[in-house]
């Protein structure tokens, strides 16, 4: 008798708990349903902002010279753009099933995200730079790399440099990150000898930084490297949008307003 | 899709074999299978140092004085009590840089084991506590004195009781193992990371890991009631 009250307790609170799921999974399926009455049009777009100065986080608000830069386009375009923040390596999977409409997010145009997703023309030419430690006087430039313990993003054109350098000689040891802040930390403790990552964004840590003790070397390689808009492939009305808009930005002098704030 | 192919079961094959999610798999197996091992490896070497911190801590925790008593619960308190995900990058970014000069490897095992310790200290505590007072009166008017009673009475009981939440501790952190790819360990979940985000085959990638953990964890499990077969008296 005891065993029965039990299981029936048991089943209860399984019940329960099974219906506060279903009532949580209900409540945001409605928030996330688009509202119809609106005239607006929506443009869900996701970002990784983790990483200054083209996307971050500050005041809990999204910032940065990609969110203008988008809003930008919403706003000629007539959209009303939604932005939200995704791990790095997730983007381009979020567009392909259509979970994100487009993806902004320093992300280099490569052959190989053109197989998965449609970019829009190139909007900012970013390029890969080293940073080491400041006493490091061994690592000069890209030739410097090989035999080395590297740090990269996960996902980036830095992490595939690092590999590509591993691949050349095994003893090379790489640290890939899921976010860059974290390389940057790896290499302020000295835990690698130098950081692959995009220019514009290692130059941006090292103006903002307090107290670093990183420097970069060498000159800026891979500077065939731009960045775009992925959309999901076949879009191709939004991606005539989005390039339209990227136009008109360029030609109303916001896109030079947006860049000069940030550069 | 034309209906022919569901038709013939080959039909399927041939459509799995040409999918681009399924070359993803067979040209990453071998480095999967190396991430396994690797999980396996750091699983292990945590355990054996969760083990031996989760022993003392739980004897402490059942001590008198004061102080020993004190330390062991705020050790547990602080690993139990707090994400194992915060615990690794306060320990890889922040503790253990002032220690030594720490590489992700050992620093993971120095996570994981500290936090496993903690969990088993509980679990070697509830054991002890659950033989029979009289196990321990008996075993003192045999002679004994507290710590051989504890030694050569007690714990060999507890073991028998602890078995199937050890084995239960052993399989979580095998999971919690896929953490530390936050701090670049090449373990099973790092690896997985690493292909998906340049093939983006979510579905090959994650489904094919998500296997070898199963296997893994199942085969701790069956492990764990083979012991508790072996060691039964009744």
């Amino acid at each position: 008798m005891r065993n029965f009250v039990k299981l029936m307790l048991a089943s209860l609170l399984v019940f329960v708990l099974a219906f506060a799921l279903i009532g949580c999974g209900g409540q945001t399926d409605n928030s996330e349903q688009p509202d119809v009455a609106t005239d607006v049009k929506k443009l869900l777009v996701g970002t990784n902002a983790t990483f200054p100065p083209f996307e971050m986080q500050e005041d809990s608000e999204l910032t940065g010279f990609d969110m203008d830069l988008i809003r930008a386009i919403g706003e000629v375009q007539g959209y009303e753009v939604e932005i939200q923040h995704m791990d790095f390596k997730a983007l381009v999977p979020s567009v392909q099933n259509g979970k994100i409409d487009a993806a902004i997010a320093g992300m280099s145009i490569t052959p190989e995200r053109l197989e998965s997703v449609d970019f829009t023309e190139a909007y900012f030419d970013a390029g890969l730079i080293i940073a080491v430690h400041k006493d490091n006087q061994d690592i000069q430039g890209t030739d410097d790399l090989k035999g080395k313990k590297l740090a990269a993003q996960n996902g980036t054109i830095g992490a595939a440099y690092c590999d590509e350098v591993k691949n050349a000689d095994a003893a090379t040891e790489t640290r890939i990150f899921d976010d860059i802040g974290l390389a940057f930390m790896e290499l302020e403790k000295g835990g690698v000898d130098a950081v692959v990552n995009d220019h514009p964004v290692t130059a941006y840590y090292l103006k903002t930084a307090t107290d670093t003790s990183i420097k970069m070397v060498g000159d800026i390689f891979s500077a065939e490297d731009q960045y775009g808009i992925a959309v999901k492939k076949g879009n191709a009305e939004l991606l005539n949008t989005l390039n339209e808009g990227l136009i008109k930005i360029k030609e109303n002098g916001t896109y030079d307003e947006i860049y000069s704030k940030w550069f | 899709m034309p209906l022919s192919e569901f038709t013939f079961g080959l039909g399927i094959l041939d459509a799995i074999a040409t999918s681009p999610g399924y070359r993803v798999v067979t040209n990453n197996f071998v480095y999967f299978l190396g991430g396994a091992w690797y999980t396996i490896f750091i699983t292990a070497l945590s355990i054996a140092m969760g083990m031996v911190l989760g022993l003392f801590a739980g004897l402490a925790k059942l001590s008198k004085n004061k102080i020993i008593y004190g330390l062991s619960t705020a050790y547990i308190d602080f690993f139990r009590g707090t994400p194992l995900f915060v615990q690794i990058f306060l320990l890889y970014f922040g503790v253990l840089p002032l220690i030594y000069d720490n590489d992700p490897l050992s620093s993971a095992i120095i996570a994981l084991g500290l936090n496993s310790g903690a969990y088993i200290a509980e679990i070697l505590r509830a054991g002890i506590q659950a033989i029979d007072k009289g196990q321990m009166e008996a075993a003192r008017s045999l002679g004994m004195n507290e710590r051989q009673a504890m030694i050569y009475v007690i714990l060999p009981q507890a073991f028998k009781v602890v078995i199937p939440p050890l084995i239960n501790e052993f399989i979580a952190l095998l999971k919690d193992s896929s953490l530390v790819s936050a701090i670049t360990v090449a373990e099973l979940m790092h690896r997985g990371d690493l292909v998906f985000a340049n093939t983006y085959q979510a579905t090959w990638v994650f489904g094919t890991i998500a296997m070898m953990y199963l296997v893994i964890t199942k085969t701790i499990a069956l492990l764990g009631d083979y012991t508790e077969r072996r060691l039964a008296t009744e």
